[in-house]
């Protein structure tokens, strides 16, 4: 058995985590990355919009600080954010854009003059000053009160990616890619390190380290149709669930995004809409000027992508082979338009589609975007549970997005909690030693051999674990989506604890040999449905609405009773349900609980009695 | 009535003992949209779960899914069956070292480009958390983010006529590379400097100017004009060297 000691191990190599190690690097740690892939392949390269930062150098970011972007987080959050890390989010963002570009991203900068631009179909002008002449500039995003989200082009994410592994490279921080995280060696009390298994060659590796982070990004996969890479199938996630001692935070949390293409889930932009763009359903009606008089299509993210599940619902949807969706026109856009300012949509439609938006209808549905849950830390990044273990990025519950998160947060969030963690995880290892017991090493090696040993001899089952993956991913698409009630969500955790007994049950149909996609899917798939059931559970209990979490039986939220954060823990491995405990959302409420200005405004206060 | 594609796929699993080099067949049914994503993942999970192939944003994004579809390197993820005969035959790409099947290692190959080429800014400035940030035109930014594209695929390489003769040649790929850190301000270094990671037969002057790369590039990025512009670049500084001694 290989074993590979270093100072920091970071599960995941995609802007979060190799953000940290940087900080390891430039500290004289060594530092070594575990990835799926290659870590410019990593999910955070396809987030193209931008990232939300304070600088304020565009003339219509004017005004704009910290203390507004402050507020526009906790607001978008539904008050659902740790306010104290919001803060310290929105304070240091500016600074990290400023780190990017000594490190080489091309951020687009200000031009000075006259400029277009467009909101809700129409055409208005915008003057740059002289003086901020090729300083940061920065685009519209939703639910922000200044252009503040930087942006390379429509490239942010890959471009931020390629520069933050340039830096890796520059200070020999290792990336071992093609490796999977099986689980997290612990003895209850402190993080040694990982076990891990090569996607080249099926070996087991141990990796011990002083300080063990996850960055693992989102776990979408456990949804049917969702916008993220195949990779964020919750990895780092079920390594730490299945310590036992960690906590998840707010998994019932979960973002959809209205505009996903069918069959591939690819997402195409909210400037569709933005732009004048307009959504059909199988009689090639208009829908949502009937739902939403006023904003129609253009209103916020979860209220469009409610009121398309709804008229789904009402079948109105079109019938296809990859499930029922609805229609984005955009044809009266014209073609100057479509190939000009939406011209990533044309090319989407046109090299994953087949089909011409100019001339003709694209498929679309809502989609699973984004996970603001995740692994619970404190506002350093330390794992609840375990020392030595930490956690950023959309793996982490940090929390600054509460029950939802705004365009351009996650982005920014990625490289500044991974600076601040990766600082943090710095005075960790360099303010104590760590003593390492063989007998924990050996122990953990053991259990996971015996693992892969169960699942290739077929000795707990013949289960398919293809089969049992879509029947998670059916179960949370049909009980636990964008509308949720008791009813649903009862029918969904009852048939995910079957499921759950299935899952137990896989064995493989090949021999499992080297880096084998079925032993990797099998591998997952108990801890999959684990988590899927910390979600819909956490969902069945939270009696309210808040941010993206709909409850149709509990339409208002609830600041009473569920200003709180919900922890899942799976305390045993072979429960068959998480234990549920609650925190409050917030140390402090800096801005208190009140109205968002957008969306639905019901608010049950925490001053008003029964 | 939907056709039936025919998919003939390259087989081996190095780590398999009983595993020889071979082309399976199998046939799916062809439904609207379908892209190779949809259908090697319907084979794999209806037909052969040992099937081994590498997508990751299935978006044209990341890079992961490059292979050679009926002879040409390009991008499983945005390649639609519509677009392809009845019969597909699939291969690994060549020049990367292959892992199983239609999966090959990209990241050992890439990770020692970025070592060969230095593909980091070189600066003697340090950062200063209290400064504005320096000022950069536009232009020059849009520039560099348009060499930046690159999204590390490897059809380029595998394409290529010189990196099929030379194991050592950098590739379509690693010139860009420096292409993309020479148009940057930021970067400190000279052409001297560049000239010598690439002014020899492992670089500019290995290139044959057959320009598979360009053809096959799935980002469409300029890598014709690339090539021609180090090559001059690189030319005029040999000379010049020529001269001092």
């Amino acid at each position: 058995m290989q074993t590979i000691y270093t100072d920091v191990l970071v599960i995941g190599a995609g802007l979060a985590g190799e953000r940290a190690a940087i900080e390891a690097g430039q500290a004289g740690l060594s530092a070594i990355c575990l990835s799926l892939v290659p870590a410019r392949r990593s999910h955070s390269s396809a987030a193209q919009g931008g990232m939300q930062a304070a600088l304020g150098n565009s003339v219509m970011g004017e005004g704009d600080s910290p203390d507004v972007h402050f507020q526009d987080t906790v607001k978008g959050s539904d008050w659902g954010c740790d306010q104290e890390v919001a803060r310290l989010f929105a304070e240091t963002a500016p600074v990290e854009m400023r780190r990017l570009a000594f490190w080489g991203v091309p951020w687009n900068r200000v031009v000075p003059g006259p400029s277009i631009y467009y909101k809700a179909g129409k055409e208005y002008e915008k003057v740059e000053s002289q003086e901020r002449r090729g300083l940061i500039t920065a685009r519209s995003f939703g639910g922000t009160a200044k252009w503040r989200t930087c942006y390379v082009s429509d490239g942010t994410g890959h471009s931020v990616l390629f520069t933050v592994d340039n830096r890796c490279a520059e200070l020999g921080v290792e990336v071992h890619d093609k490796t999977e995280a099986l689980s997290l060696i612990h003895d209850g009390r402190t993080c040694f390190g990982a076990v891990s298994r090569s996607l080249r060659s099926g070996e087991l590796r141990v990796y011990l380290a002083k300080a063990t982070m996850i960055a693992t990004g989102g776990f979408g996969r456990i949804y049917q149709n969702t916008t993220n890479a195949v990779i964020c199938d919750g990895g780092g996630h079920i390594a730490a669930l299945d310590t036992g001692v960690v906590p998840m935070g707010n998994m019932e949390a979960v973002q959809f995004h209205p505009t996903g293409i069918v069959p591939t889930d690819i997402l195409v932009t909210e400037g569709c809409r933005g732009d004048g763009g307009t959504l059909l359903d199988v009689n090639e009606e208009r829908f949502m000027d009937k739902y939403e008089p006023e904003k129609a299509e253009l209103a916020s993210r979860d209220v469009v992508s409610r009121w398309m599940t709804h008229h789904i619902r009402q079948g109105l949807g079109v019938k296809s082979p990859y499930g029922d969706h609805l229609w984005l026109d955009i044809r009266h856009l014209g073609e100057a338009h479509i190939t000009g300012k939406l011209r990533e949509v044309y090319e989407i439609c046109t090299s994953f589609l087949g089909l011409d938006p100019i001339r003709q209808l694209i498929p679309v549905r809502p989609t699973q975007h984004y996970s603001m849950g995740g692994v619970r830390t404190d506002k350093n990044g330390a794992v609840y549970g375990l020392k030595g273990l930490f956690a950023a990025g959309e793996a982490a519950c940090w929390d600054m997005h509460g029950f939802n998160r705004l365009g351009g947060n996650s982005l920014a969030e990625t490289v500044v909690a991974g600076g601040i963690v990766g600082r943090r995880i710095v005075d960790h290892v360099q303010g104590g030693e760590v003593l390492f017991n063989s007998a924990v090493i050996d122990a953990e090696v053991k259990r996971q051999r015996e693992r892969l040993d169960g699942l290739i001899s077929g000795r707990n089952g013949s289960e398919n674990v293809y089969k049992v993956r879509a029947a998670m991913q059916q179960a949370l698409q049909k009980g636990c989506n964008i509308f949720r009630d008791e009813t649903g969500l009862s029918e969904c955790v009852a048939s995910l604890e079957e499921i759950l007994e299935r899952a137990r049950r896989v064995g493989l149909k090949t021999n499992g040999a080297g880096a084998s996609p079925e032993l990797y899917a099998a591998l997952r798939i108990q801890g999959q449905v684990k988590l899927a059931l910390c979600v819909a559970l956490g969902a069945l209990k939270r009696t309210e609405s808040r941010g993206s979490h709909n409850r149709e039986d509990y339409p208002a939220r609830n600041d009473r009773d569920w200003l709180v954060r919900t922890l899942a823990y799976w305390r045993n491995p072979d429960d068959g349900l998480p234990v549920l405990e609650y925190e409050p959302a917030s140390p402090s409420y800096e801005l208190p609980p009140g109205d968002r200005g957008y969306g639905k405004s019901e608010i049950i206060s925490a001053e008003q009695g029964d | 009535m939907p056709r039936l594609l025919k998919f003939n796929i390259f087989r081996y699993n190095p780590q398999d003992p009983g595993s020889k080099p071979h082309m399976d067949s199998f046939v799916l049914e062809e439904t609207d949209s379908m892209t190779l994503f949809i259908a090697l993942n319907r084979i794999r999970e209806e037909q052969d779960p040992s099937l081994q192939f590498d997508f990751c944003c299935r978006a044209g994004i990341c890079g992961s899914c490059g292979m050679v579809v009926n002879g040409r390197p390009g991008l499983a993820c945005h390649t639609k069956t519509v677009d392809l005969p009845g019969d597909v035959t699939l291969l690994p790409l060549p020049v990367f070292r292959l892992v199983g099947d239609l999966s090959v290692d990209t990241g050992a190959w890439f990770r020692e480009m970025y070592n060969k080429v230095e593909s980091w800014i070189h600066t003697s400035k340090s950062f200063d958390q209290s400064a504005v940030e320096e000022r950069m035109d536009n232009e020059v930014a849009e520039q560099i983010y348009e060499l930046d594209r690159c999204v590390e695929c490897g059809c380029c390489v595998a394409a290529c006529g010189t990196a099929r003769l030379r194991d050592d040649f950098l590739g379509a790929v690693a010139l860009n590379r420096i292409a993309r850190f020479a148009v940057d301000p930021r970067d400190e270094r000279t052409d001297r400097d560049y000239y010598e990671i690439i002014g020899n037969d492992r670089g500019i002057f290995g290139c044959m100017g057959l320009l598979a790369c360009e053809d096959v590039c799935p980002k469409n990025l300029p890598l014709q004009n690339q090539l021609g512009f180090l090559r001059r670049k690189m030319g005029i500084t040999a000379i010049k060297t020529l001269f001092r001694r």
